[in-house]
């Protein structure tokens, strides 16, 4: 099929992109819009890796044609921090020491910090269920769980 | 991905007229977490995919007084935390609260896990004993369907170039409850090995005047268990009648063995799960 035009807004700027409409918004997002922060482990839906926020909740976008992602808000760890100020999410698992290679964490945040908006005082199950759509192969998650906790706490 | 030329629809009018159009071979998109894995890792190649997305109609989820009414777009996170989903149709809460990850619930939708037909479909028991009706829209009108006629095999719906535009379920009295429940090896993040659903009616003396059973991922389709709900009809419900309601839902079941579990063990399954689902139904019903 012929490459179409259609708009994203992602991070709050609305880009236009040139491409197969059977492209996944995470393909566009990393190969179009340079935003390489979602990563793609699985390309199916299992690892969490390629989490974005579409008008404010998490969905893998390994599994979203973007010509569906059309039209909506969409957010990626790009564009969590305030100009230089990162989120105080990305700040606490800097403070934990919650990141190891680093390549499930661009997705771990942002579970997290839409965890948090939907139940902002999660338990320790709460937060590690909340979480269960995100590998990681490095931490054994407990820095990671331990950052959680401790912005929910603040 | 592999390539396909896509058409996103916005009306159902414009969905089956895009199949129509294009001929065979085109398949639907709703949430994509079953369609794009297919394509991905199950070598599906369809001719062109039609998105249903953008269809505002398959977005409603509202109940009255005679039931309940599902958009076939409505995503199982919407279904999981409506309050009244959570009182009166608790199998199906218990069902598309426990698809995927949280991410997946955000996306995955009521009408795609029925219409993909997936044995352990996690809302598929619990729209079977909830007795719900699939409405179907084609070229030559629209239809209705009971659910448990909608699956005739795997992945295999009477389906015929059309479209799934809602699903009801008649509300329930109120001395009624359900309850669902599913074994999967790792505790999220898996298929059911089984799944089993109940839903009784109790009478004023405490009696299960209507029981309807359904199990999940032990047969080519959600089958009922007739014999079971036999069983229990007509009796009060005590864990004896329960456990014995469980023996005949296991005869009833006829798993295969794969990677998570043997038929034998899957049988085990089936006769604990339906007991315990049982009493938790009946404890709802009371509730
Ligand atoms: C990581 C992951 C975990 C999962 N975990 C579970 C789980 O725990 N339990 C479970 O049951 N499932 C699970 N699934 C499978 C899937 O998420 C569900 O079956 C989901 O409900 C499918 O809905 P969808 O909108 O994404 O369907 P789609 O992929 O869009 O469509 C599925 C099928 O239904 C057809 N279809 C969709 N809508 C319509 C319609 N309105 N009319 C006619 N045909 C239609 C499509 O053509 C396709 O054949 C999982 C999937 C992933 C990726
Ligand atoms: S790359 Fe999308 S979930 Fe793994
Ligand atoms: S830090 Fe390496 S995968 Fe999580």
């Amino acid at each position: 099929m012929a490459k179409q035009i259609f708009t994203l807004n992602v991070n709050g700027r609305d880009h236009e992109v040139y491409t197969e409409p059977n492209q996944s918004l995470l393909e566009v997002v990393r190969d179009e819009l340079r935003l390489t922060g979602a990563k793609e482990g699985c390309g199916t839906g299992d690892c969490g890796a390629c989490t974005v926020l579409v008008d404010g909740r998490i969905v893998t976008s390994c599994l979203v044609l973007a010509p569906d992602a059309a039209g909506r808000e969409i957010t990626t760890i790009e564009g969590l921090a305030d100009g230089e100020k990162l989120h105080p999410m990305q700040q606490a698992f800097i403070d934990h020491g919650s990141v190891q290679c680093g390549f499930c964490i661009p997705g771990m945040i942002l579970s997290s910090v839409a965890l948090l908006e939907e139940n902002p005082a999660p338990t320790r199950d709460e937060i590690r269920r909340g979480i269960a759509g995100n590998l990681c192969r490095c931490t054994g998650y407990r820095k990671i769980v331990e950052a959680i906790e401790s912005v929910a706490g603040s | 991905m592999r390539r396909f030329d896509y058409y996103r629809a916005i009306s159902v009018d414009e969905a089956i007229a895009l199949l129509n159009e294009h001929g065979e071979g085109g398949m639907l998109l709703s949430g994509g977490t079953d369609l794009l894995v297919q394509i991905k890792e199950a070598g599906l190649a369809p001719a062109y995919v039609v998105g249903l997305s953008g269809i505002d109609e398959l977005r409603e989820l509202r109940s009255n007084g005679d039931g309940l009414h599902i958009g076939a777009g409505v995503l199982m996170h919407e279904v999981a935390s409506d309050g009244t989903v959570q009182a009166q149709y608790s199998a199906l809460c218990d069902g598309a609260g426990v698809v995927g990850s949280r991410q997946t619930r955000n996306m995955a939708t009521v009408g795609g896990n029925v219409c993909n037909a997936a044995p352990s479909a996690d809302t598929g028991p619990p729209l079977s004993v909830l007795d719900a009706t699939v409405h179907v829209a084609g070229g030559g009108g629209t239809r209705e369907v009971a659910i448990d006629d909608f699956w005739t095999g795997p992945g295999r719906t009477v389906l015929d170039s059309e479209v799934v535009t809602h699903i009801t379920v008649p509300a329930p009295p109120a001395n009624a409850g359900s309850f669902y429940e599913r074994h999967t090896p790792r505790q999220i993040m898996d298929i059911a090995a089984v799944g089993t659903a109940v839903y009784v009616e109790l009478d004023g003396d405490g009696n299960c005047s209507q029981a309807r059973i359904a199990l999940g991922a032990v047969a080519p389709t959600v089958v009922r268990a007739p014999a079971a709900e036999a069983a229990l009809s007509g009796g009060p419900i005590t864990a004896a009648r329960a456990a014995e309601a469980g023996r005949a839902a296991a005869g009833e079941a006829t798993p295969i063995s794969d990677q998570r579990g043997s038929a034998e063990f899957r049988t085990h399954l089936v006769e604990v799960m339906t007991t315990r689902s049982i009493l938790h139904a009946a404890e709802r019903a009371q509730g």
